[in-house]
């Protein structure tokens, strides 16, 4: 699969360490799943990036495609994906997100 | 725009015969949904290929008819 919707989802992980694929934007989720996310990597203190894919409905579809995930949101750390709402809490709880994130040389606020 | 509960457990029986599934309707809507699915299929699996075991069970439903699932995958203990 190559296409100029890949490419760009290609270009956005290359250019940011953290990406959050969600809908709405982080000071106001759509959905609750995103907002979650949202919360959790507030909480770490780690910066990222957000894709609002409710304003990009080709991100969103692409999205999807680009993962072989059907759903939003979706979490990305160094260009590889980590999961979704679920997933991530889970790493979140069991303190696996801060050591993953740590493992890739970003600084985590709170372990 | 709904999936009613026994159905999406069913989809996931057929596709893990012997898993122990376990549906909840989470906000009593018929759209919130969590499912909680422990098989002998998921060993050896990451989470993320574990999720996309039950998705593909879900044909297509998920992020269609089906809004919402909050999925917890495991392997029997």
């Amino acid at each position: 699969m190559s296409n100029p919707t890949e490419q760009r989802i290609k270009d956005i992980l290359a250019g940011n360490d953290i990406v959050l694929f969600m809908k709405g934007v982080p000071a106001a989720p759509q959905c609750g799943f995103s907002g979650a996310v949202v919360q959790i990597l507030s909480g770490l203190g780690v910066p990222f990036a957000a894709v609002n894919v409710l304003a990009d409905p080709e991100i969103r579809d692409g999205i999807k495609a680009f993962s072989n995930w059907p759903t939003i949101p979706q979490l990305y750390v160094k260009g590889e994906f980590l999961g979704g709402c679920d997933i991530v809490r889970e790493m979140f709880q069991a303190g696996e997100l801060a050591a993953l994130l740590n493992n890739k040389g970003i600084a985590v606020a709170v372990a | 725009m709904a999936m009613a509960g026994p159905d999406i457990e069913q989809l996931i029986r057929e596709a893990f015969p012997e898993a122990q599934v376990i549906v909840t309707d989470l906000a009593g809507d018929g759209d919130h949904y969590g499912a909680r699915v422990v098989s002998q299929a998921f060993a050896g699996k990451s989470r993320i290929q574990q999720h996309q075991m039950v998705y593909a069970a879900l044909k297509g439903q998920m992020g269609e008819a089906l809004h919402a699932l909050a999925l917890e995958t495991a392997v029997p203990k």
